[in-house]
């Protein structure tokens, strides 16, 4: 993982993981715990510290039901769930497999979601 | 023609590192009226005083202009050197090239020049200076206490000690505090009520301290030294004087459901109550929302029973004025409810209580007597959950960005005392960070973990489900083992985070002082008078200044009535000459003076003028009272027609500045 990449991912997370104070509130919450290899806090301290190469390669990626229950409670407000998505992110425009074009969009929004839901929701599941 | 001396500091490098300062001393030589400009490495040292007083001697100055640290740091030191040798001290203007200057530039061609424009803003203004004299105002004996918690009845036992009147205003029916409802204290472990009830009983009895229970302040007016406050005496419906506390009322009043503050809502009191054995003064009160016969005029049966005929049904709110010299805020906190955080289920599973609750439900006087039992069911719990930062340390709207400070301590307090009295306990405490800053505060904590085995475990919780068996699912990050658990509890505790109580704020405006973002008051300096608010005659006691232990509380509460004492020992106080006046013949009184002055300093009078052709006209004009003025200069910024004016910051003076600064 080199230096632009972390950038791109902390810019696209919009996250600043230096906010976290390690409570574990985030993998306390989350669903998906069990199913994946690192865990949202780990998400989070891994990427603070630019070890995104593990995180890249795991499918702990795809078992992130980006359900925001860690968004939701996180005291800090780091909202890990969108380092998850972005490192995700990296991982699919590495591979060059964008499953979705910008005019498919409109038709999908709906007001009740997450944006991020829905955009997740198709990465994962319109191939 | 002013003669006006400049003396130009380096601060050491404070300074001279970002400023040229024999730059700006030789810019301000030749500035009008100017006859001497010197720099110096410390102006405020002994030396660099004397080089101050020598030269206002040999010039003769008629002005000094000191460009130096802030004028809150050594305006006083350079006035009283001048009024030492007979320049009156309110010709000294203080440039500030330190904190509004070298501080905050790195350039230093750029800081030179901004440190002579401020220098040439102050020569101006010291031109039009002019000499001014504090007169001086008598200070009331008397001291007011606003809060009976713990850490206004130190305050107020160490005041009267020094043998001065005080009062205590509390606003529930009982002194005593957020302490009276704690069952023991760490490190020690001794009961609260033990060390506690004494203290309230002393101060009862104490011939200088008057208690006002179940009262509040609704009004101060006036400045350090001669407050005049009005205290609402609420009415408790119940003749204080008569009632002597034998609780005969409180047996037989038909109204018994109702939920009982002092054991947080865990059981239920009477619409007429004492609100606990040893409360000061043992006086009942009867709840309006509740008694039927204040509700609805049915029943009557307290006063029926009373022996003493104390109870009055038509007892009304009264008012009361008294003047103090100085007023000790102790106002205190109070833990926030944990509601907002659905992921602790709070509000639906009665096995899911607070802190403060525990402390009830552990007390001997509280709702079980004494035995520790689930509220749902009245068992014996075996698996305790306690859980950490509960609104503390939070970024979010839902809590509160600080940390508590007390809630590590009274956890491993918790935990300890359940293990040891109910050894077939098991006790988690979910962890953030354990922080024990305190005289033999983390040996107490690493005995809860190696001698009562209580299980720390660092992680957060993350959701709490009550479960249909009536048994509690926790589930939490162990980040050490890095393992997601689920614990199935019988009761978790919430170690919430506390908040200034909610009348602080209003109270803060009444005494014109100021609160930080949390609400807590602000002290005068943190680190060097960190008792007293930036307003002069209010002092902090206590943790409405900030999150306190029982320790620290006391100390400051002593160290508050040490500087209530330093107030009251003196005959007068020096006033601050620089106040407001009205040019009467300019005023058009409209009022608008009278409408922005927070300290109600401006009153209107019909005044007879006399007019052209010698006719008299009475006008409505304003007039400032120099002794209540605090020279904020409200009134010079709303006076549409330029007649109010603050002396020693005149409007002219600060027009002459801008010009200097603009040419």
């Amino acid at each position: 993982m080199n230096k632009f990449d972390l950038e791109w991912i902390n810019l696209t997370s919009g996250v600043n993981v230096r906010k976290c104070m390690r409570c574990g509130k985030c993998s306390a919450t989350c669903p998906s715990y069990d199913e994946m290899e690192y865990h949202p806090h780990q998400f989070v301290y891994m990427v603070e510290k630019g070890n995104i190469e593990p995180l890249l390669g795991s499918d702990s990626l795809y078992k992130c039901l980006t359900c925001f229950a860690c968004v939701e409670r996180c005291p800090r407000g780091v909202e890990p769930a969108k380092v998850v998505e972005a490192v995700r992110l990296a991982a699919v425009r590495k591979q060059g497999g964008n499953h979705l074009t910008p005019d498919q969009i409109p038709a999908m929004l709906d007001d009740d979601l997450p944006q991020q839901a829905i955009v997740t929701a198709f990465r994962k599941y319109t191939k | 023609m002013q003669r006006i001396g400049v003396f130009v500091c380096h601060c050491g490098t404070n300074i001279a590192a970002t400023v040229d300062v024999k730059a700006v001393a030789e810019a301000l030589s030749h500035e009008p009226g100017v006859v001497i400009s010197q720099d110096y490495q410390y102006m405020c040292s002994e030396s660099g005083q004397d080089l101050v007083k020598n030269a206002i001697k040999e010039h003769k100055l008629t002005g000094v202009v000191v460009c130096s640290c802030s004028p809150r740091m050594h305006e006083n030191t350079f006035r009283k050197a001048a009024a030492s040798v007979g320049l009156n001290p309110y010709l000294v203007e203080i440039a500030n090239i330190r904190e509004q200057c070298s501080w905050i530039h790195k350039d230093i061609a750029s800081a030179t020049d901004k440190a002579v424009i401020l220098g040439k803003a102050a020569v101006a203004k010291v031109h039009l200076n002019a000499p001014l004299t504090a007169g001086e105002s008598p200070v009331v004996k008397r001291a007011l206490v606003i809060g009976g918690g713990i850490a206004g009845i130190q305050t107020a036992l160490d005041i009267a000690e020094a043998g001065f009147d005080v009062d205590i205003v509390e606003k529930e029916p009982t002194i005593g505090g957020k302490m009276a409802q704690i069952d023991k204290t760490f490190p020690t472990l001794d009961c609260a009520a033990c060390i506690l009830t004494p203290k309230m009983v002393e101060a009862a009895q104490n011939e200088h301290i008057t208690i006002h229970s179940f009262s509040e302040v609704s009004d101060v007016k006036g400045f350090v030294g001669n407050f005049t406050v009005t205290i609402k005496k609420k009415a408790r419906y119940v003749d204080e004087t008569k009632c002597t506390g034998c609780g005969l009322c409180t047996e037989k009043c038909p109204m018994k459901k109702v939920p009982n503050e002092f054991n947080m809502g865990l059981d239920n009191r009477t619409a007429v109550y004492i609100p606990f054995a040893q409360a000061v003064p043992k006086v009942a009160t009867i709840d309006p929302n509740y008694c039927m016969m204040l509700k609805n005029g049915k029943c009557g049966i307290c006063s029926k029973v009373c022996s003493v005929g104390a109870i009055d049904y038509k007892q009304t709110d009264r008012f009361i004025e008294q003047k103090y010299g100085a007023i000790v805020v102790a106002t205190g906190f109070n833990p926030i409810k944990p509601d907002k955080y659905n992921e602790f289920a709070y509000s639906i599973c009665p096995d899911v209580v607070t802190s403060l609750e525990l402390e009830r439900l552990m007390n001997a006087a509280g709702p079980n007597g004494g035995t520790l039992l689930r509220p749902s069911d009245k068992t014996h719990p075996h698996t305790i959950v306690f859980v950490q930062c509960v609104g503390s340390r939070c970024d979010d709207e839902k809590g509160k960005p600080y940390c508590s400070k007390i809630c590590c301590m009274y956890t491993a307090k918790h935990a300890m005392l359940i293990r040891e009295k109910y050894p077939d306990t098991e006790v988690y405490v979910f962890y953030i960070d354990v922080r024990t800053p305190g005289k033999n505060f983390d040996e107490f904590y690493r005995r809860a973990v190696e001698q009562y085995g209580v299980h720390y475990i660092k992680g957060m919780v993350g959701k709490v489900m009550p479960r249909s068996d009536g048994k509690i699912d926790v589930q939490a990050s162990d980040l050490l083992s890095n393992e997601q658990l689920h614990i199935n509890a019988d009761m978790v505790v919430l170690a919430t985070a506390i908040e200034p109580d909610k009348t602080a704020r209003p109270l803060a405006t009444m005494l014109t002082t100021q609160m930080d973002t949390n609400d807590f008051f602000t002290e005068a300096h943190p680190k060097l008078r960190p008792v007293e608010s930036a307003t002069a005659g209010i002092i902090l006691s206590g943790a409405c200044q900030g999150p306190k232990d029982i320790p620290e509380t006391v100390a400051q509460a002593s160290a508050a009535a040490a500087k209530a004492i330093g107030l009251l020992v003196k005959n007068s106080i020096t006033c601050n000459p620089c106040v407001a006046h009205s040019d009467e013949l300019m005023c058009n009184g409209c009022s608008s003076c009278e409408k922005v002055c927070p300290y109600g300093a401006i009153t209107y009078q019909d005044k007879e003028f006399r007019m052209p052709d010698r006719t008299t006209a009475v006008r409505r004009v304003a007039s400032v009272n120099p002794a209540v003025c605090q020279g904020c200069g409200a009134c010079t910024v709303a006076c549409p027609s330029g007649a109010m004016d603050l002396n020693g910051f005149s409007n002219s003076q600060i027009m002459a500045e801008v010009d200097a600064i603009c040419k």
